[in-house]
């Protein structure tokens, strides 16, 4: 059985990691096809800057790549974790504001010992997203209301609700540049020094920390083996005795706490951001989808293609130097999340007609 | 018309799949006025071949001769003009339509751009006339039985003058009756000139109607017999490779106490003002013993199941286990009390096709130690239990424990539930259908696996469409009629056509018991 030594290189995951190195290098393709249309005099320097913006002012810019990968990953990781469950998580965008809006009102109002006051506002941004998520969960499982449709709902409400929130309660008016309480900002160890004025900090750690403990989950545990059974054939799990209803409200609330996770990470980074009264949904919390999609819903891949998908934006913000828009970026993003969609369809597809034949 | 001069010849033909020889170099031919059966076990090339004569497929190799000439059939149209027609085993009518129209549908007579009725209905009546069908040309086809509705098909070919017919499995359908039937109807045809091609793996009816009999093995055309000159047993030993004993030895058993109770079962149907679905149902299986429902599809026998394994709440009555009262417990506490079910749809319902094998194979025992040891699956016992399992239950698969479920076979895939529902040790095992679409070496070995079941003293609850299959292994017979038991027999004291007029209806022996 020598042959099945190296498992993870004849495996499923190294075949889906290859399909989307190649829907990577083809949506790069194609932004350089874009470059060289728009002006293409410079489009060798504005590819190259594509390629290594993460680098272009050393550590400062990827530092700039960590900040934005955080919170991206955790709503990627909540897009993955839900699909796992065979449910379509388009909820994050409320689950990260709702998320956001708990975790600097707790900084505001709650007043603890220095290590503990940025932990406990996590866990009130994990909470309040779990809870966010478990009502189209709840839904779902009870009245089999599809999730998409109270997910987009619910997006609208948190978003207002923030709003109304900001407003109503007194982190507005604590200090409308500075929102987060000083002192609760997410440590960084030091990071400040390696990537300086760049809003790293040990939000990257947790966050590959996190995708760690949802591979464990799904992977090692009898939960993560219901929910999948779940995901996967939904009669499969009733003929077994699974219990459906519990493991779609599961599967939502951890969504949810992760999509709140994000939230609490970005505002509390002490890189300027603040919460205002804003109309337009998370965009944090939509990434999240071309992030999980891109890692094919696998928690580590979420890790990983969540730090390419913000270094490959860093590069865009450096594209404008070259006179280029940076929405260039969102092309190439696109063009690889089709890439990856169709080469995991096409892979299916191979991977059915295979059990045809073997029935033939 | 000579009837020794073949109406059809197939030469030499060969069609690859990547991966599989479904047919190789296969030559048969088929007379004038001759019945011609093909026999074979599931994957051996029948389904292929005839693909192939009706122009679904082309050939990689060999040529088809049709009376007497060389043809290249390239669609299922092309095939219809050559006058060859299929009696398709699912049946492709429309419900809503009359019996006169499903027959003219797609071959209208039209004048003056208006539909000529009358003189499509003057054909079709002549021709059930001709044939003894006694078909009523103006019933909706969704409100005649099946065995009319195969006549319906059987006239859509005759209609469009198809002298060469395909029959492909068309009694896995029809209760015993109907079969009988059927069979003097296609004997009528070839006596009539017309020629069949009748796809059966059901050796006594070969015997009952074919004149020959092309056996097919694993793509290869092993032989072809004079039907009266073969015996079963030799037919059966061509299309296998080795001999089989067909019959398992069950051997006289007492049965004991009642394992099972159901008492006055009812499930509503789910529109208002339906029939119910299963109507005021009881009976018991005890140790000792297998009892099997009978019935043709759709008459309740799948409710039943359901309710019995939790998967549907009844709207009244119970289900006792030992006594016990488990009428309202979930699906897992079932199970852990002892109940088996392998459901009538592997894939849908019994397998996780996305999960490996040995995921598979502890489907309803992951939570449990050994394979959770606190809080985490143990891949140690996971993979331990698979090996044991693909050893004692002889389960195939590629890559062994790990092969992904969907890639294996549909035998094997069976295989693999049998395995996991008996090594649950159960009291009581409710087996829906389990040898449906397995070849005669599966059916065999699931079958001793059920009576070893009972032998050991646990019941069984068996739900087949397959009269053999149901002779063969019960003890006691239920026939399932429009969700009523309308019968209980001792498997001895009843004949196959007896059981037949149960099973339509025209029969009752439960009246009196309430």
């Amino acid at each position: 059985m020598a042959r099945y030594k190296f498992k993870w290189l004849s495996s499923a995951g190294a075949a889906s990691f290859a399909s989307s190195l190649a829907a990577i290098a083809l949506g790069l393709l194609a932004g350089f096809a874009i470059l060289l249309i728009s002006n293409s005099s410079m489009a060798l320097q504005g590819f190259a800057t594509i390629l290594n913006g993460g680098f272009a002012r050393g550590a400062k810019s990827f530092g700039l790549v960590l900040y934005q990968a955080t919170p991206i990953i955790f709503t990627g990781l909540a897009f993955a974790f839900a699909a796992k469950a065979g449910l379509f998580n388009i909820g994050m965008p409320g689950q990260f504001v709702i998320g956001a809006f708990c975790a600097i009102y707790a900084s505001v109002n709650f007043s603890l010992p220095a290590p503990l006051r940025w932990i406990a506002c996590i866990l009130a941004a994990m909470a309040s997203g779990a809870l966010w998520a478990a009502v189209p969960g709840l839904l779902k499982a009870v009245a089999n209301v599809n999730e998409v449709i109270s997910c987009i709902m619910m997006n609208y409400i948190g978003m207002y609700l923030a709003n109304m929130l900001i407003v109503k309660s007194n982190i507005y008016n604590a200090a409308k540049n500075l929102t987060v309480a000083p002192g609760v900002f997410i440590p960084t160890y030091g990071m400040e020094k390696l990537f300086v004025d760049s809003g790293a900090n040990i939000g990257i750690f947790v966050s590959l920390g996190v995708a760690i403990l949802c591979w464990g989950l799904l992977q090692l545990t009898p939960f993560g083996y219901e929910l999948k059974v779940c995901g996967l054939n939904r009669h499969a799990a009733k003929y077994a005795g699974i219990n459906e209803m519990r493991c779609i409200v599961a599967a939502m609330a951890i969504a949810g706490a992760l999509a709140g996770a994000g939230g609490g990470f970005l505002y509390l980074s002490n890189a300027g951001k603040y919460m205002t009264v804003v109309d337009v949904l998370a965009s944090e919390g939509f990434n999240g989808i071309p992030v999980a999609l891109l890692a094919l819903n696998n928690p580590i891949g979420v890790f990983f293609s969540g730090i390419f998908i913000a270094y490959i934006n860093v590069g865009g913000l450096y594209l404008q130097r070259y006179g280029y828009v940076p929405e260039i970026i969102n092309i190439v993003i696109s063009v690889i999340i089709y890439c990856s969609a169709l080469s995991s369809s096409i892979g299916k597809l191979l991977f059915e007609r295979k059990g045809v034949e073997a029935d033939l | 018309m000579n009837s020794q001069e073949n109406i059809l010849e197939l030469v030499n033909i060969t069609k690859a799949f990547p991966g599989v020889l479904a047919n190789d170099g296969i030559s048969f031919d088929v007379k004038y006025g001759e019945i011609h059966a093909l026999l074979g076990e599931n994957g051996a090339g029948k389904s292929t071949l005839m693909s192939i004569l009706f122009g679904l497929y082309e050939p990689d190799s060999g040529y088809i001769v049709y009376k007497g000439e060389q043809v290249q059939i390239k669609s299922p149209r092309q095939a219809t003009n050559l006058r060859i027609g299929m009696v398709h085993q699912h049946f492709k009518l429309v419900g809503s339509f009359t019996v006169l129209e499903n027959i003219v549908l797609g071959d209208e007579i039209v004048n003056k751009g208006f539909l000529d009725m009358q003189k499509a209905r003057q054909k079709v009546l002549e021709l059930s006339e001709e044939y003894q069908f006694y078909i009523q040309p103006d019933e909706l086809v969704d409100n005649i039985t099946v065995g009319m509705q195969q006549r319906v098909e059987i006239l859509k070919m005759l209609y469009r003058q198809c002298e060469l017919l395909i029959f492909d499995e068309p009694t896995a359908v029809l209760i015993p009756q109907e079969i009988a039937q059927l069979m003097a109807i296609m004997k009528r045809l070839a006596a009539s000139g017309k020629s069949i091609i009748f796809i059966t793996h059901k050796l006594n009816e070969i015997k009952e109607a074919a004149n020959r009999c092309t056996v097919l093995r694993k793509g290869k055309a092993v032989a072809t017999v004079q039907v009266s000159s073969t015996s079963e047993a030799a037919l059966s030993e061509m299309m296998v490779g080795r001999k089989i004993s067909r019959h398992v030895k069950k051997g006289e058993l007492e049965a004991k106490e009642a394992v099972l109770s159901v008492s006055g079962l009812t499930i509503a149907g789910s529109a208002k003002g339906e029939k119910a679905k299963v109507d005021n149902v009881s009976f018991e299986v005890r140790r000792n013993e297998v009892v099997c429902i009978v019935g043709v599809d759709g008459n309740g026998q799948g409710e039943i199941v359901r309710a019995i394994c939790g998967l549907i709440k009844p709207t009244s009555g119970k289900v006792l286990l030992f006594g016990q009262d488990i009428t309202s417990t979930s699906v897992r506490s079932r199970t852990a009390f002892g109940i088996s079910h392998v459901p009538e749809d592997r894939q849908r319902e019994g397998l996780v096709l996305g999960y490996s094998l040995s995921e598979n194979l502890i489907l309803e025992t992951y939570y449990r130690y050994p394979f959770q040891n606190r809080g985490f699956l143990s891949p140690s016992a996971i993979a331990g239990n698979a090996a044991r399992l693909i050893e004692e239950y002889d389960i195939r698969a590629g890559k062994g424990a790990q092969t992904i479920m969907a890639s294996m076979s549909g035998g094997n895939q069976q295989k693999a539930i049998i395995a996991r529902e008996l090594d649950l040790d159960p009291e009581l095992l409710v087996a829906v259908q389990p040898t449906r679409g397995l070849d005669v070496g599966a059916i065999e070995y699931i079958h001793q696996n059920i009576i070893k079941q009972r032998n050991e003293g646990k019941a069984v609850l068996l739900v087949t469409l397959e009269l053999d299959e149901a002779f063969e292994l019960s003890d006691r017979l239920l026939v399932a009629f429009e969700g009523k038991i309308t019968g209980s027999f001792k498997t001895g004291d009843i004949s196959a056509a007896e059981l037949g007029l149960y099973m339509s209806g025209a029969k009752n022996n439960q009246k009196d018991v309430s």
